[in-house]
């Protein structure tokens, strides 16, 4: 693959194209372990970082790649760590210490299926894991969701940008589609302005000595530190939501889905509308701060949502607060690696049009109540490529 | 530099004077013997009574001004009983997770060439949690410096079995003894260490009395000098005591250190700056085959 400073069209598998964003970016040190899908990553930093004088290391493990991130970090360095799925897990621990000591690291989560080792296919089994906050503690931590390689090239400064200047981890949440797979790409790489860390233990020189820590003994102290950080999660919750939509404007139905899901629902919802049933695209691209506000403001006009995810469902839970009952919400999910065609959703969307009613401008609890669908029974189970399509939380599972 | 104090009187009579308290021999100007290391900072430890940690955290303190370092350094400190290092040695400091310090002070390493890396953890985190992060900062020869001190118990959890608790040593967690049946056998991990060909130093030293940590101070400053030959990893392990978790007095605890030198042996395990360091690395890399002895002896 060929490196330009002039922008060209080139093509780039994803996990190649983060690294060399990062890389562009201006990353310090980069440490990881090997684990698919998303093994591309650390090749591509192990021969590229050293070539510019820069820092790899390849870990004995992701637990000593986090921390090994967070004493590099914690010295003003800018930082990049990468795993899949079961790696992260194992990466939760040092995550929240950097939350707590407010060390800045942009971590790269290609998802894999699940549970366990699961499999190697793409997945969005993490999103609750990482946007809920994957370590023990109260805190947040922002995470970007890429649709494309090109986005991904974009995000990743972003990352960095938010990282510092919030002091925080940041997440890069892709899935293994999105890091296995190539496309033609324009790369526009992007460096952000350095700030000087005056907080950064880099040798105390002639001032007073800086300590970056986690732990506040005393109750009050920690209740201070966390108002601290809470302070800090709101500026970021108000300043730091990305979103973008397709076909809204006239769209009786909504799908909402970020990442690989999203790339298969703009096929979906163009083949629905081919088929006469207007649909559209809403794709959160920050998964934390969740585009709550925006979504909310769609969903009276919206007579459903359907949410898609490559997971059993787990981002519907966000659209839900989200939603807050405003609109009927349905969902259509595969797990394990598999990843649901396009057809498959635009029979969701037409399914899910069948047992919601037109919005008419009636009160919103009373066309809701009426408008709550049969369920299907047990004896007619959809099959595997008919998932369930519900207004019932209870029966939000994907059905096999 | 040193903050000064004055001499203890020594004579009989004077002994039995207030201690503390006593005036200066009239006649001769006071004579400085020792004194807190400016690096040290004016405050009571959070240790409880008789306590190691304190004079480790007086040797590095000093070791690190004799060596000039100390704007430069930048520690690791570890969970446990000395997580609160920070707070005593004057000089930048990160907080590793548990175990995690070697993981910590390799990113410090790699980024900051120019600074003085050292770390300092115990044996609850170097030899139980932190096992793989030891090994394999050591085995990568990370020009760093360890302090290992080894109580041999968690201290302060509440006095649980470490790996490096004495077999038949009661703790809150193995209450009648720990069994090697069940628990298995003491960990010599600086032993383990000291066969890697990236450890320039490795060696164990006690605070079993002041000759010993003597010793102690040349043994860490030994280790502390291998960073600035860029020699390799260095390890000094120290036998300490718990009197609280062990259930002794302060001077039962430090009387004790020689029970506990009988499995842990005090001494130099490696001693190699960098030509030798190189040389051993060559060495060591030929690993004898087994097998190939066997059919000679046969």
């Amino acid at each position: 693959m060929v490196i330009s400073a002039a922008p060209e069209r080139v093509l780039m598998k994803g996990n190649e194209a983060i690294a060399e964003a990062a890389i562009q970016a201006g990353c310090d040190a980069y440490f990881g372990y090997p684990i698919t899908p998303q093994a591309e990553l650390l090749e591509w930093m192990a021969r590229r970082m050293p070539e510019l004088g820069r820092v790899f290391v390849q870990a004995e493990s992701e637990v000593a790649a986090i921390n090994m991130a967070l004493g590099a970090a914690a010295t003003g360095a800018r930082v990049m760590v990468s795993s899949s799925s079961p790696g992260i897990s194992l990466m939760a621990e040092g995550m929240s210490y950097m939350a707590g000591s407010e060390v800045p690291v942009v971590l790269v989560n290609v998802m894999r299926g699940g549970p366990g080792l699961g499999s190697i296919g793409p997945s969005q089994g993490d999103y609750l894991q990482m946007v809920k906050g994957h370590g023990h503690g109260d805190y947040r931590t922002p995470v970007l969701a890429p649709s494309s390689i090109s986005e991904a090239i974009a995000l990743v400064a972003d990352a960095f940008e938010i990282a510092e200047r919030y002091r925080t981890p940041v997440v890069i949440l892709a899935d293994g589609t999105l890091g296995q797979a190539m496309e033609p790409v324009v790369p526009v790489y992007r460096m952000p302005r350095r700030v000087e860390p005056d907080w950064a233990a880099n040798g105390r020189g002639g001032r007073r000595p800086r300590v970056v820590k986690s732990l506040h003994l005393r109750p009050e102290e920690l209740e201070l530190h966390n108002d601290h950080l809470q302070a800090k999660f709101r500026e970021i919750a108000a300043a730091e939501v990305r979103w973008t939509g397709e076909l809204l404007d006239d769209a009786e139905v909504v799908v909402v889905a970020y990442g690989t899901a999203a790339r298969v629902a703009r096929t979906a919802i163009r083949r629905a509308r081919e088929g006469g049933l207007r649909a559209g695209l809403f794709r959160p691209i920050s998964l934390w701060p969740f585009p709550s506000a925006a979504l909310a403001e769609l969903a009276p006009r919206a007579r459903a949502i359907l949410v898609v995810e490559l997971s059993a469902g787990q981002m519907i839970e966000d659209v839900r607060l989200a939603v807050e009952g405003r609109a009927p919400v349905g969902f259509h999910g595969r797990t394990g690696g598999m990843v649901p065609s396009p057809d498959e959703v635009v029979a969701s969307l037409r399914r899910l049009w069948a047992i919601t009613e037109p919005r008419n401008g009636e009160p919103q609890r009373r066309r809701h109540a009426r408008s709550t669908p049969t369920l299907p029974s047990r004896a007619a189970r959809p099959t595997p490529s008919e998932p369930a399509i519900t207004d019932e939380p209870a029966l939000q599972e994907v059905w096999r | 530099m040193t903050t000064p104090l004055v001499e203890r009187p020594t004579s009989p009579a004077d002994a039995s004077a207030p201690t503390g308290t006593a005036p200066a021999p009239t006649g001769t100007a006071p004579r400085i013997i020792a004194g807190r290391p400016a690096l040290l900072h004016d405050k009571s430890t959070h240790y409880c009574p008789g306590c190691g940690h304190g004079v480790v955290h007086r040797l590095i303190a000093e070791l690190l001004e004799d060596l000039g370092v100390a704007d430069r350094t930048i520690a690791v400190a570890p969970v446990g009983c000395s997580v609160f290092a920070y707070d005593y040695i004057d000089v930048d400091w990160i907080e590793a997770p548990h175990g995690r310090a070697p993981a910590v002070a390799t990113g410090v390493r790699r980024v900051r060439p120019d600074a003085y890396v050292l770390m300092y953890q115990g044996d609850g985190d170097l030899a139980a949690i932190g096992t793989a992060e030891i090994i394999h900062a050591a085995a990568r020869g990370e020009g760093i410096v360890c302090v290992f001190v080894n109580n041999g118990i968690y201290g302060m959890t509440g006095g649980q079995m470490a790996p490096t608790t004495l077999l038949g040593q009661t703790t809150t967690s193995s209450p009648l003894g720990r069994e090697a049946s069940a628990a298995g056998y003491p960990l010599p991990i600086t032993e383990m260490l000291a066969m890697l060909p990236g450890v320039a130093y490795a060696s164990r030293g006690t605070l079993a009395d002041a000759a010993s940590i003597g010793r102690l101070r040349a043994m860490l400053k030994r280790a502390m000098e291998m960073q600035l030959k860029g020699a390799g990893f260095a390890i000094v392990e120290v036998l300490s005591n718990c009197p609280v978790g062990w259930g002794m007095t302060a001077q039962e605890s430090i009387d004790h250190l020689a029970v506990v030198a009988e499995t842990y042996p005090v001494g130099v395990l490696v001693d190699r700056p960098k030509a030798a360091a190189t040389a051993a690395r060559a060495a060591q890399t030929a690993i004898p085959d087994p097998l190939a002895a066997t059919a000679l002896e046969a």
